[in-house]
C-alpha cells in the first residue's frame, strides 16, 4: 500500500553511518521503533519525503487535511499505548496540525509532530509559508523544539520521543527548517539510546509516608468513593486499579476519560460522573467521606461548582503531575508518582492490614446507593416511535458484544455512547475529553484501525461533527480501513440546540444543521457503503449487516429523535446534588 | 503575598517566552522579571516577582517547575535573602537645584552618573522600596525619567541555588 520502494534498511544505531538530515529523521524514526507516520507532504517537508521514499522501512499514512493527521496520530496513540508520530509541512500544514495537537495536549497524549520550516537563512523574513511554529504551538505542547543545525537533529528527535511519552505525556513538537534536511550535507549518524535532561525529571514512585496516611484513611472510612481518570488509562493501572477496588468494596466512579479502566458491567461501578454523569455517582461523591482520586484531574465539567464538591469528604490524590494536585481542589493526602506503582503499593499495605475481606464498614453506604439507583436515571422512551439516540447506541452495544474500540466527536452522541456503552477495557474509549474537538472521530478511528488492523472499530459521531473531517473518508478507501461510522443523525448541533432549549428559552439560533449532504451517496462517492435506518425495528439489522461486512468501511446514518436531550445534567456552576433528571421520570420516583 | 522567585533555566532559545506565555496564559500576576547567563553558559537565571494567594503561588511554581527548560526552582521568601533592584533616573537639574538633589544622592547612596547644563542621571541601587522612596523624595517636577532593572535576589548564607 505504501508508496515506497522499500530498499533493505540497516537497524543499528551507531553503525557509523553517513547520513542527511532527511536521512536522519527517517532512521530516527527506525530506531524508535515506529510503525506508522501519518503526514502530508509539501516544500519544506520535501527532503524528508524523498528520503521515506528512498529508504522504506516507515510505513507513511497520507491523511487528507493535517488536522487528521494529528488525531489518527491521536488516535493511535490513545489505543496502543505507544507514541503517535506526523509529519507536517511548513506554514498552514503546521497551523492545520494545530487543533490536533491541542485535542492530545489536552487529554495528555503522547505525540511527535514533526513540522517542516523554511529554510534557516530566511526564519524570520515571513517567507513563503513562514510560520513561527514554536510560538504558535507553545502553549499546546508538553514542548518544542526549532533544530537549528543537522548535528542536533538525531538527538533532538531522541528527547522529543522521551518526553512525549514518560511523566505526564503530551505533544512534543520538532520544527525542523528545510536546509537541515539538505540530502546534501551528510554528517555522521548517532543515535543516543538513553537520554537523561537534567531539567526533566518526572516523579515515578509514590511516597510511602503518604501512601501509609492514605490507606488510613480508606480503612477508616465509612462511605468511600473511588474517582478515577484519564491517567489510570496512560499510565497502564487499570489492573491494579480493579484488584484495589475490589478487594477493598468501595464503589467507583469515573470521568469521561476513564471510562474502561475499571470494567463498567462491574457492580461496583456507579456509572461516569459529573455534568452528564449518573445519579448514583453524583450523589455518593456529594455525601461521600473519602474520595480517592486517581489520575483525575478535577476538572470543572466534573466537579461542578467547586465550593460545593465533596463538601463531606477526605480528598486522596494520586497523579503523575505536582501541578495538577490542589489545582482546583485543595486535598488532604496528595500522592505524587505513576498511578500503577502506587497502587500496587497500596494494595500490599491494604492488604497488610485487612488480610479477610470486610464489607461491614459500607454496607449501609451500598445500601444508600442503592436507593439512589433505583432512580434509574439513564431512563428513556423504549416505546418511541423514533429512534432514540440511547437505543441506537445499546443497540450498538449488542451487536458488537462491547468489544469496540470506539471513537467518538463532540456533542449529545458522545454523551449517549459514554453513558449506552459500557466499556470494560481500557484503551477502547477514544474521544476527545478536555478540548472537546469536534472532526475528532474519524481519523482517530483511522490511527485505531490501523494499529489493530482485524479489530473492530467503530466511529459514533454527530451529522455536523462528522462534517469536520469528512475528507478523511478518502484516507479510509485508500488504505481499505474498515471503520464503521454510526451517525447519531439528529439534524441539530444537539449539544447546542439543548443548551439554547434549556437556557435561552428554545431560541434556535443557528445550530440547525441546514443543507446537510445525502450520507449514503457522500459515502459512496468516496467507494465506501452507505446505508440509512429510520426505524427503530431495522436498526439491530443494519448494523449487523453493517459489522458483516468485515473488510468494508460502512458508513450508517441512523436517523435519530431530533429532540432528546442528554440527562442527568448538572448545569454549569451547581453542585453535584443539583441536578436535572430526565423530563420523562416523573415527579414521585424523584422524591 | 509578594514573591521573589529565582529560576535556574537552560539558556535555550525560547526560555524565557516560555515563562511569559505560562504567566499570560494562566492569569498569573508579574510584576517584574529579570534575566541574565550565568557563570555557567548553559544557564540563565531569572528572578520574578509576583503577587497571589498562597494557592496560586504555590501552582506558579509547579507550573514553573513543570516546564522542561526550569533546572532549578526556589522561592527566595521562603526564608532569609537579599533582594537587590538598580534604577537609573534622570532629573532637571538646574542650578538652583543642585544642591538639593546632591545631598539626596548623598543621603541614599546613590551616584551622579552623568552630567549637563540642565540634568543628571543618578544610579541607585538597593531594595525596592529605597528606590521607590527616592523617586518620592526627588523634588516637584525635576523628575525626567526612571529605569528600573527589576528585582533580583540571593539567599543568605552559605547554601546558593545552583547546580
Ligand atoms: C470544533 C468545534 N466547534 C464547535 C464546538 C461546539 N460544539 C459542541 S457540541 C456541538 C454540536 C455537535 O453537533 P453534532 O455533531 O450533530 O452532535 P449532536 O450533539 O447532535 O449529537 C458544537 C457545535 C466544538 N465542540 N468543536
Ligand atoms: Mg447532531
Amino acid at each position: 500500500m505504501t508508496l515506497t520502494q522499500a530498499e533493505p534498511h540497516v537497524m543499528a544505531a551507531d553503525s557509523g553511518m553517513i547520513l542527511s538530515g532527511a536521512e536522519i529523521v527517517v532512521q530516527a524514526l527506525l530506531d524508535e521503533g515506529v510503525e506508522l507516520v501519518f503526514g502530508y507532504p509539501g516544500g519544506s517537508v520535501l527532503h524528508i519525503y524523498d528520503a521515506l521514499f528512498k529508504r522504506g522501512g516507515v510505513r507513511h499514512i497520507l491523511v487528507r487535511h493535517e488536522q487528521g493527521a494529528a488525531h489518527a496520530a491521536d488516535g493511535y496513540a490513545r489505543a496502543t499505548g505507544k507514541c503517535g508520530v506526523c509529519l507536517v509541512t511548513s506554514g498552514p500544514g503546521a497551523t492545520n496540525a494545530v487543533t490536533g495537537i491541542a485535542t492530545a495536549y489536552m487529554d495528555s497524549i503522547p505525540l511527535v509532530v514533526l513540522t517542516g520550516q523554511v529554510p534557516t537563512p530566511v526564519i524570520g523574513s515571513d517567507a513563503f509559508q513562514e510560520v513561527d511554529t514554536v510560538g504558535i504551538t507553545r502553549p499546546c505542547v508538553k514542548h518544542n523544539f526549532l533544530v537549528k543545525d543537522v548535528r542536533d537533529l538525531a538527538v533532538t528527535i531522541r528527547k522529543a520521543f522521551h518526553i512525549a511519552t514518560t511523566g505526564r505525556p503530551g505533544p512534543v513538537v520538532v520544527d525542523i527548517p528545510k536546509d537541515v534536511t539538505d540530502p546534501n550535507i551528510k554528517i555522521p549518524y548517532h543515535y543516543p539510546r538513553e537520554i537523561r535532561l537534567r531539567s526533566y525529571n518526572p516523579v515515578e514512585k509514590g511516597h510511602p509516608g503518604q501512601i501509609r496516611k492514605a490507606v488510613d484513611l480508606m480503612l477508616q472510612a465509612t462511605r468511600p468513593v473511588f474517582y478515577t481518570g484519564g491517567g489510570v488509562v496512560l499510565g497502564e493501572g487499570s489492573a491494579q486499579l480493579t484488584e484495589l477496588v475490589r478487594t477493598s468494596g468501595f464503589p467507583i466512579t469515573s470521568t469521561l476519560m476513564g471510562l474502561g479502566a475499571f470494567p463498567s458491567t462491574d457492580n461496583q461501578f456507579l456509572g461516569m460522573l459529573g455534568m452528564h454523569g449518573t445519579y448514583e455517582a453524583n450523589m455518593a461523591m456529594h455525601e461521600a467521606d473519602l474520595l480517592i482520586a486517581v489520575g483525575a484531574r478535577f476538572d470543572d465539567r466534573v466537579t461542578g461548582k467547586i465550593a460545593d464538591f465533596c463538601p463531606q469528604a477526605k480528598i486522596i490524590h494520586i497523579d503523575v503531575d505536582p501541578s495538577s494536585i490542589s489545582k482546583n481542589v485543595r486535598v488532604d493526602v496528595p500522592i505524587v508518582g505513576q498511578v500503577a506503582g502506587v497502587l500496587t503499593d497500596m494494595l500490599r499495605l491494604y492488604q497488610t492490614q485487612k488480610p479477610q475481606p470486610d464489607p461491614s464498614p459500607v454496607a449501609d453506604w451500598w445500601a444508600k446507593i442503592a436507593d439512589w439507583r433505583r432512580l434509574d436515571c439513564l431512563h428513556y422512551d423504549r416505546a418511541s416511535a423514533a429512534i432514540k439516540p440511547q437505543f441506537a447506541v445499546e443497540t450498538l452495544y449488542n451487536v458488537t458484544n462491547g468489544e469496540l474500540y470506539l471513537t467518538s466527536d463532540v456533542g449529545q452522541h458522545q454523551m449517549f455512547a459514554a453513558q449506552f456503552y459500557p466499556f470494560t477495557k481500557p484503551r477502547r474509549w477514544i474521544n476527545s475529553g478536555g478540548l472537546g474537538t469536534m472532526g475528532f472521530g474519524l481519523p482517530a478511528a483511522m490511527g485505531v484501525q490501523l494499529a489493530f488492523p482485524d479489530a473492530q472499530v467503530a466511529c459514533v459521531s454527530g451529522e455536523a461533527s462528522i462534517l469536520m473531517c469528512i475528507q478523511e473518508l478518502a484516507t479510509c478507501k485508500q488504505y481499505s480501513l474498515p471503520i464503521k461510522v454510526i451517525l447519531l443523525n439528529n439534524g441539530y448541533m444537539g449539544m447546542v440546540r439543548q443548551w439554547q432549549e434549556l437556557f435561552y428559552e428554545s431560541r434556535y439560533s443557528h445550530s440547525y444543521v441546514d443543507a446537510l449532504p445525502d450520507f449514503v451517496k457522500l459515502a459512496e462517492s468516496f467507494g465506501h457503503i452507505g446505508m440509512r435506518v429510520d426505524q427503530p425495528a431495522d436498526l439491530e439489522g443494519a448494523m449487523r449487516e453493517a459489522f458483516a461486512l468485515k473488510d468494508r468501511f460502512v458508513f450508517l446514518d441512523v436517523v435519530v429523535d431530533p429532540t432528546e436531550n442528554v440527562y442527568p445534567m448538572i448545569v454549569a456552576g451547581k453542585g453535584h446534588h443539583e441536578m436535572h433528571l430526565s423530563p420523562s421520570l416523573t415527579e414521585r420516583e424523584l422524591a | 503575598m509578594r514573591h521573589i522567585i529565582a529560576v535556574l533555566l537552560e539558556n535555550e532559545a525560547g526560555a524565557l517566552s516560555r515563562v511569559a506565555g505560562l504567566f499570560s496564559a494562566r492569569g498569573y500576576n508579574i510584576e517584574s522579571l529579570t534575566v541574565a547567563p550565568t557563570d555557567d553558559p548553559t544557564l540563565s537565571r531569572m528572578t520574578l516577582v509576583t503577587t497571589g494567594s498562597e494557592e496560586i503561588v504555590e501552582q506558579i511554581k509547579k507550573q514553573l517547575n513543570k516546564l522542561i527548560d526550569t533546572v532549578k526552582l526556589l522561592d527566595l521568601s521562603d526564608g532569609p535573602h537579599i533582594e537587590r533592584e538598580m534604577m537609573m533616573i534622570k532629573v532637571r537639574a538646574e542650578r538652583p537645584d543642585r544642591e538639593e538633589l546632591k545631598r539626596l544622592t548623598e543621603i541614599f547612596r546613590a551616584k551622579i552618573i552623568d552630567v549637563t547644563e540642565t540634568s543628571y542621571v543618578i544610579e541607585l541601587t538597593g531594595a525596592s522600596k529605597k528606590l521607590d522612596a527616592f523617586i518620592d523624595a526627588v523634588p516637584e517636577g525635576l523628575l525626567i525619567e526612571v529605569v528600573r532593572s527589576g528585582p533580583t535576589g540571593i539567599t543568605r548564607g552559605e547554601k546558593g541555588l545552583t547546580l
